[in-house]
């Protein structure tokens, strides 16, 4: 007896545009997401690269961009964050993975909404080439960072970049908020409300748990975040002060009295801090899936696991204050915004431990998405075990405008995110393209990674510790910087090195996709859904019948079973579960 | 000859109510009448809903967010022109409050008219399978435009809030004159956005009943945008309750 009818009376489209470009369906908008933030990536990365060169090399004059003045840095700096936390580390895990797996894995045709679905995906793309086309206006890019702290970001003189530029980047930004906001009502309507018979909310695969936080998180965040970029562009454009008190720029008085710059910072980091683990709980769910798969073994502490996804979620969102420890607040806030932070440990040592409990004894199958699972695990902690320091008032500090507070989210964050999605990227391109991407090139490409990030960052972290200052697009004039000239020349030869051999990812992930070796229907010997259906999977995912689900997502290694794994759609006596 | 009351299959209905419980689905056959071919209305209904409720959150967040930051400002205190001192400089807004009662009574109405082109529409929709039988026929009902005299209404408190901004214009209060007055636009503006939002879904329905689309299609939309009306005048309450207490 089937559940669910069918989501969507739309039939399979015909032709190119409504099957490629404005298509409903949520497999091809999922790999439109994810080719968006391969784009975003690249320009992302690019960027990295020229400030890491011209941090040792500041006389270079380089190709394409010439001579890079302090502003063109600033500029950099800006562009760089901006990308990379919005267009590829919330859009790739979320938009991109979460879009083509979900509805897959709990049994679903497609999307509750497939139409809300395609506008979402569309207008994240607007807001993309808003964001790009900042570097082209009068002026280029805005200099006030990711985080655009007024009153810099508010004042159209205050620099090169903050006439246009900024107006774009805050028009970009805002149009982001309402593409994730429908994206995520989406998720959520669609994870309660279309799961297969059978799939109970503690049957769902941990990525289906991750996907649907995330989901509740930035429902939650990004409402702020858009309230806070409409008092941005009052400010600028209309005159208000909300965020700029009587200001002197250039010996010329503002026309502003009143606002509070802390105001931004408070709204910004309301959903700044959620927005860390959107980016970061969809790799913690596809952590947890690859590592059971390839050790053959349950996940350890299931329940614990989904409730600890829970409790980061939760406290995420009374945490922000811990980013303004240097803009003044009192004691006694600073005192209840560091213990709230390192309360974050527990469930992020939970999680941690049952990963490594899932690990212990267990037959590992060393695939190259497993790899990248364990990379995931292990930059999860080095980069989680400088959270506490900078939790400390007292350490956070001295601390908060040197290279240590980059070295740290760099790692837990970005390169931890950026594992998570290389993990999902060699675990579901064989569902999703019909070929098994190549072995060699990926372990070739994990240990230059994952080698490269440690080089990077590790010393990054001594830089911080020694004084040098972030954002500083100069620093080989100032003596007292001058010993550390050296270990910068290693980080940036390193950093030469790894972006290099993303390379070799683009061309296995391209290579793959026409040349690959094809693939079966669960090469990985996995139990959800979505190996349980054709590769790729038709239109309306399961062929016009919908999944019964009988048992939980990680039944490996069941005692008495016949093989060493039970699908979720198996029949009901095959466990006890 | 059969002739059904409408008012009986009323009753029945009175289970669609609060979101989330569905009405009797139209092929009785329980579950969502699946596998049947029919475009399963009762599943999509309840989708629809839930989507809903999901996507006030986002709103909710949006005048939270709002509302804190006016808080924050109202209780800050700034330097004064020459730097020395701390000084309250909050500037209490002489809000035009006869109009915003008009406006907001106006609202009020509107919601209740929606109610009534709601549950207008959910009897014709849950009358639909039986007008579709052979043979029997059902007293046409045409009704009274309970979704046009919404959206007259609806934009009746539009033009009465523009109305509130002229007067705070000419009682000296612009958008940029101080923090307080800044609010008080940004607050009433945002609130206007969402509401233009409901008048476009209103005018939507109407434009699918032009179309001849399904009336159970039809009265999803018109089901899902009356709760939204109805959240829109709550939220109309809020707002003017904190501009008037919080001056």
């Amino acid at each position: 007896m089937s559940t669910h009818a069918p989501v969507h009376v739309h039939a399979a489209p015909q032709g190119f545009i409504r099957k490629y470009i404005f298509s409903l369906d949520h497999k091809v908008i999922g790999l439109q997401y994810y080719f968006l933030a391969l784009t975003s990536v690249f320009i992302g990365m690019f960027l990295s690269l020229l400030m890491r060169v011209h941090l040792i090399w500041p006389q270079a004059v380089l190709p394409l961009v010439g001579d890079i003045k302090p502003e063109n840095y600033l500029a950099f700096v800006t562009m760089h964050g901006t990308i990379m936390v919005f267009f590829v580390l919330t859009t790739a895990p979320q938009g991109g993975f979460g879009n083509y797996i979900l509805p897959i894995q709990i049994g679903a045709p497609d999307m509750a909404f497939p139409v809300l679905n395609m506008l979402s995906f569309w207008t994240t793309f607007v807001g993309f080439v808003a964001l790009i086309a900042a570097f082209f206006v009068s002026g280029g890019a805005p200099l006030h960072g990711w985080t655009g702290y007024a009153p810099l970001s508010a004042l159209q003189s205050a620099g090169p970049g903050q006439g246009l530029g900024a107006d774009l980047w805050i028009t970009s930004i805002a149009i982001f908020c309402i593409a994730s906001l429908m994206g995520a009502l989406n998720f959520i309507t669609t994870t309660l409300d279309l799961r297969a018979k059978g799939m109970k909310l503690m049957r769902m695969p941990l990525t289906v748990w991750a996907w649907f936080i995330t989901a509740i998180l930035g429902l939650l965040a990004f409402g702020v975040l858009l309230s806070a970029g409409i008092l941005l562009l009052l400010d600028r454009n209309l005159g208000t002060s909300f965020y700029v008190p009587l200001v002197v720029v250039n010996g010329q008085v503002m026309g502003h009295k009143g606002g509070s710059p802390l105001l931004w910072q408070h709204l910004f980091w309301f959903f700044g801090h959620p927005e860390v683990y959107i980016a970061i709980l969809p790799g913690m769910g596809v952590t947890s899936q690859v590592l059971s798969t390839f050790a053959r073994k349950p996940i350890f502490g299931y329940k614990a696991m989904v409730y600890a996804l829970m409790g980061i979620g939760l406290l995420g969102f009374m945490v922000w204050g811990h980013h303004m420890f240097m803009s003044g607040m009192s004691p006694y806030s600073a005192f209840a915004f560091s213990l709230m932070t390192m309360a974050i440990g527990v469930p992020s040592a939970i999680k941690t431990f049952n990963w490594l409990g899932t690990l212990y004894k267990a037959r590992i199958r060393f695939h190259t998405p497993m790899l990248y699972a364990i990379g995931f695990v292990s930059l999860f902690v080095s980069g989680g075990l400088s959270g506490p320091f900078l939790a400390q008032p007292v350490l956070d500090i001295p601390l908060h405008d040197t290279a240590f507070v980059p070295a740290h989210f760099h790692l837990i964050m970005g390169v931890a995110a950026i594992f998570g999605i290389f993990a999902a990227t060699y675990y579901w391109f064989p569902k999703m393209f019909g070929r098994m991407m190549n072995e060699s090139l990926g372990r070739i490409h994990f240990w230059i990674t994952l080698v490269g990030t440690y080089a990077i960052f590790m010393p990054m972290h001594y830089l911080g510790l020694a004084g040098q200052p972030r954002r500083y697009s100069q620093f080989t004039e100032v003596a007292y910087l001058h010993n550390l000239i050296p270990l910068n020349k290693f980080i940036t030869y390193a950093a030469i090195i790894t972006i290099s051999a993303q390379l070799i990812f683009l061309f296995n992930l391209f290579w793959s996709m026409w040349k690959g070796a094809k693939a079966s229907d669960n090469p990985w010997e996995a139990t959800t859904l979505e190996w349980t259906t054709a590769t790729p999977p038709p239109h309306d995912n399961f062929g016009g019948h919908t999944p019964v689900v009988n048992h939980g997502p990680y039944e490996y290694s069941v005692p008495g079973a016949p093989r060493d794994y039970i699908m979720q759609n198996d029949p009901a006596t095959a466990s006890t579960h | 000859m059969a002739t059904l009351s409408p008012t009986v299959t009323l009753k029945d209905l009175k289970t669609g109510h609060g979101g989330g419980i569905v009405p009797p689905p139209k092929t009785g056959g329980g579950g969502d009448g699946g596998g049947n071919g029919a475009p399963d209305y009762g599943g999509r209904l309840r989708r629809a809903r839930l989507g809903l409720i999901v996507a006030l959150t986002p709103i909710i967040m949006l005048f939270v967010a709002f509302t804190s930051a006016y808080i924050f400002r109202q209780g800050l205190p700034t330097l004064d022109a020459a730097g020395k001192a701390y000084i309250r400089d909050w500037m209490t807004v002489n809000l035009p409050i006869a109009l915003l009662m008009v406006n907001t009574s106006l609202l009020l109405v509107s919601s209740i008219t929606m109610e009534f082109a709601r549950r207008q529409i959910t009897r014709q929709a849950a009358l639909a399978p039986v007008r579709s039988i052979p043979g029997i026929s059902i007293g046409e009902e045409r009704g009274f435009p309970w979704l046009y005299l919404t959206v007259v209404l609806g934009i009746g408190f539009l033009v009465g809030q523009w109305f509130a901004w002229q007067e705070l214009g000419a009682r000296g209060f612009y958008l940029a004159t101080s923090p307080s007055s800044s609010f008080v636009y940004l607050l009433t503006g945002a609130h206007a956005v969402h509401l233009i939002g409901g008048i476009f879904a209103l005018l939507y329905a109407a434009a699918t009943s032009l179309l001849h689309r399904p009336v159970e299609a039809r009265r999803i939309v018109v089901d899902v945008t009356a709760w939204y009306w109805h959240f829109m005048a709550l939220l109309w309450i809020y707002v003017f309750a904190l501009l008037v207490l919080a001056r």
